[in-house]
């Protein structure tokens, strides 16, 4: 069945068993929704230097976008910023591939678990939901960089 | 198959709509339950659109040729049949705008360029409710903020209910508007508008009312609901996208001003300044929607020959079933009235702590449409403490058996999330 290909086994395991889940100190805090379908979460990093010491959260919404909020808190947590931001990227880009992407070894290599969501790339309604937590954690961060002034709540 | 009292021949009504014979995701059968978002549409609208297109199209009110006066004629032909369906006074009292969230601007803006004893400003109150639309809220916010005016409104019983148990409270001698929707896009509540109107017109206030999701349902008479003005849009009615109507009393339409300046609305004009033509023209400026107006004609001859008393209760039949079904399902939580009484065939609801975009996600899989999110009624997910609600909503063409599949559906759900 088609939908198998957008929950994969990963995706349900990780909004069953969210990892990192619950607020903790940060550095940054944001707060960001999904209009179209009430997803919310609030989101804080908090960074050691160039690490990422902790990306902590809360939020609720549809397994989509809990389940890619527990990914990115596996994945980022202890990684380099630049490392993080390769990892941020590639993600972002396997998502606005239309479910046309053919991720290959090095793809999956940069994600991880993160890969699962390719097939959700093919359902431009949720693809929303599986950036969330990924744009509020970029926005949080150049927030704790002092790069930007805070407050977006988009 | 489940016969029930009062149903349409459903097999005889499904054949004027092309569309429900659609098969999705690799020979799933379609079964169309977001009739609140929008209705499909039958072929004699369909073919009434196309043969405007091919024989008339031109635009109206302006040439002297053949078409131009076919097209005009349509055009005007079909705000009789909108006249008429709505029992309006008169006909120049249909406006027709592109959908219903034009129309409630349209209102606001009247009241906020008018002159006493209409206008709105610091010292006067405006009344809304929890359950409206977004398009019955945000204009109504905006005419606050521009003008000083307090938006105040009713809230919501836990049962799905406007709480009116402090009317005098809410609606005083300050309110110079209340506006609110006759039934509920997310709740399916039908409102009960006759006390409402008493005590706005008590303290002379102008009321306004959304019949978004009543006039495709029931008969709407505008001279029954005693309202002062009356919006709703022609594509949850068998209409095309792109039309909507306003209705408003003769003696307001004569005196508010007009929105939108342009073409079509105009008597004369100098560089200095205008005069306008009466209502309706005074409030379309431009070239109106034709097509679609002439769409919405069609579409108004097809309710009227099926009789909106017979679809009523073909939905009334249906939504007591669709209740007593739903409440079968274990975790599901009915968001709204939980019996078919003074309620529409709209059932919003919550299934456990499963998402409804996961809800809805899973059974668009199997071919079944629902609605998931908040309905554009934010307002009514924070009253009952939710973040979005599934909603399914039929119409004259709803079976039975598409209810039967939802409620298969929704176990399947179950079992892929549980």
């Amino acid at each position: 069945m088609k939908l198998d290909s957008m929950y994969q086994d990963v995706i349900l395991d990780h909004y069953k068993n969210p990892h990192g889940r619950g607020l903790r100190n940060g550095d940054a805090e944001v707060h960001h929704t999904n209009p179209t379908c009430g997803d919310e979460i609030t989101l804080r990093v908090r960074l050691d230097g160039d690490t990422i010491e902790d990306v902590s959260y809360e939020g609720q919404g549809c397994s989509i976008s809990q389940a890619s909020a527990s990914v990115l808190n596996e994945l980022l947590v202890g990684k380099e910023l630049a490392e993080a931001r390769r990892i941020q990227e590639t993600f972002l880009e396997l998502m606005q591939s239309k479910g046309r992407a053919e991720p290959d070894d090095a793809m999956e290599e940069v994600l991880e678990d993160a890969i699962a969501f390719a097939g959700v790339s093919k359902y431009p309604a949720r693809v929303k939901c599986a950036l969330l937590s990924w744009m509020a954690w970029k926005d949080a961060t150049a927030q704790a960089l002092g790069e930007t002034a805070g407050g977006k709540t988009a | 198959m489940t016969q029930l009292p009062g149903l349409l021949d459903t097999e005889a009504i499904r054949k004027d709509f092309p569309i429900l014979d659609r098969v999705v995701h690799d020979g799933q059968r379609l079964v169309y339950l977001d009739n609140a978002a929008t209705s499909q549409k039958p072929r004699q609208v369909l073919d009434v659109l196309n043969d405007y297109y091919e024989r008339s199209n031109a635009n109206v009110h302006r040439g002297v040729h053949v078409l131009a006066e076919e097209a005009t004629a349509l055009y005007e032909g079909a705000r009789d049949k909108v006249a008429a369906f709505i029992n309006a006074p008169s006909r120049d009292e249909v406006i027709f705008t592109k959908n219903a969230s034009e129309s409630l601007n349209l209102v606001a803006n009247m009241l906020g360029w008018a002159d006493e004893p209409y206008r709105v400003d610091q010292d006067t109150e405006i009344v809304i409710t929890e359950m409206e639309h977004h398009s019955n809220i945000v204009p109504w916010q905006l005419l606050s903020q521009r003008t000083g005016a307090k938006l105040k409104w009713f809230g919501l019983t836990d049962d799905g209910r406007l709480d009116l148990s402090e009317m005098e409270r809410v609606i005083t001698e300050k309110t110079k508007v209340v506006s609110f929707v006759l039934v509920s896009n997310i709740l399916g509540t039908v409102n009960p508008v006759e006390a409402i109107v008493r005590r706005a017109q008590d303290v002379g206030a102008l009321v306004v009312i959304d019949a978004s999701q009543a006039a495709p349902h029931m008969t709407l008479d505008v001279q029954a609901l005693q309202a002062d003005f009356v919006a709703f849009t022609g594509h949850k009615m068998c209409g095309p996208t792109g039309i909507g109507v306003l209705w408003g009393r003769q003696e307001l339409l004569e005196d508010l001003p007009p929105f939108l300046g342009g073409g079509e609305m105009i008597e004369t004009v100098s560089m200095h300044s205008s005069t306008y033509a009466p209502a309706p023209h005074k409030f379309e400026a431009g070239t109106p929607p034709i097509a679609q107006a002439v769409g919405l004609g069609a579409a108004v001859d097809y309710l009227t020959s099926i009789g909106m008393d017979n679809i009523t209760r073909h939905e009334h039949a249906l939504t007591h079933y669709a209740v007593g079904r739903l409440l079968e399902v274990p975790d599901l939580r009915i968001i709204g009235p939980t019996t078919a009484d003074e309620r529409g065939a709209t059932i919003s609801f919550t299934l456990g702590d499963i998402h409804p975009h996961d809800v809805g996600q899973v059974l668009d899989e199997q071919g079944i449409a629902v609605r998931v999110g908040h309905h554009c009624a934010r307002p009514v997910c924070l009253r009952y403490g939710i973040p979005a609600t599934t909603r399914a909503s039929f119409y004259l063409y709803s079976t039975p058996a598409e209810v039967d599949a939802l409620v298969e559906g929704l176990e399947h759900v179950r079992n892929f999330f549980g």
